[in-house]
């Protein structure tokens, strides 16, 4: 009985915050605060979805469903799955953003612009290769 | 077994709603990492659907699919992000 009454609470909470993603994806005025919105909103959603779905495997193995206690097992390895991808990305994509030249909204300084980020030693190995090519395409 | 207007069903149609907001961002998107953004959040709501969806047909394999889906998608959305910082692989 509390059991079904947390997984209600756990999928309302899940679906509220990926309503809010797709709102904040809609509304925000920039790359930055979309991917602010569309990214860590659906994390902390799909956390609570997915939690709901582990209570519901653990309640079916308490009953003596065998079946229970894989789903549980396998619902954690998929929420571990996005727990590792999900900000791994988008810190890829706000940097890819950065260095594209895209720009925030309304922005006056950009800090990052004098002092650039140091590319990794592989980056480094490979300029000296492509100085030519570089500067005759550009 | 399943009545088909199970709570799961409800929460997969809240679920194509949010999909259908990121779409109209991914096509009316002025730059393209907009586009990206939409394109990350639709795979993060993709893999939570593939969850839910085998939890309500009691099928554990959906699952596994899910899992892979998740790892296939972060390594699709680094090389995007990779091509748009413009350097060479």
């Amino acid at each position: 009985m509390i059991f079904d009454i947390i997984i209600y609470i756990f999928l309302g909470i899940g679906v509220f915050f990926n309503i809010l993603a797709g709102v904040g994806l809609l509304r925000f005025p920039d790359v930055y605060t979309r991917l602010h919105a569309g990214t860590k909103c659906t994390t902390f959603g799909s956390i609570f979805l997915i939690g709901s779905i582990i209570l519901l495997g653990l309640k079916m193995w308490w009953e003596g469903n065998v079946n229970g206690s894989v789903l549980s097992l396998h619902s954690i390895f998929a929420l571990i799955a996005i727990l590792l991808t999900n900000p791994v990305g988008a810190h890829a994509i706000a940097r890819a953003a950065h260095r594209s030249g895209v720009m925030p909204a309304k922005a006056v300084v950009d800090d990052l612009k004098d002092n650039p980020i140091k590319k990794s030693s592989r980056k480094k190995t490979s300029t000296k290769i492509t100085t030519n090519k570089e500067t005759g395409g550009k | 077994m399943i009545e088909f207007f199970n709570l799961f069903f409800i929460v997969l149609i809240a679920l194509l709603l949010c999909i259908i907001m990121c779409i109209i961002r991914v096509i009316f998107g002025p730059t393209i990492p907009d586009r990206v953004v939409g394109i990350d959040t639709i795979n993060t709501i993709v893999i939570v659907g593939m969850v839910i969806f085998g939890t309500a047909y009691e099928e554990i394999i959906y699952i596994d699919v899910a899992i892979v889906y998740a790892l296939l998608s972060f390594v699709s959305t680094l090389f995007i992000a990779k091509y748009l910082e413009g350097g060479d692989f």
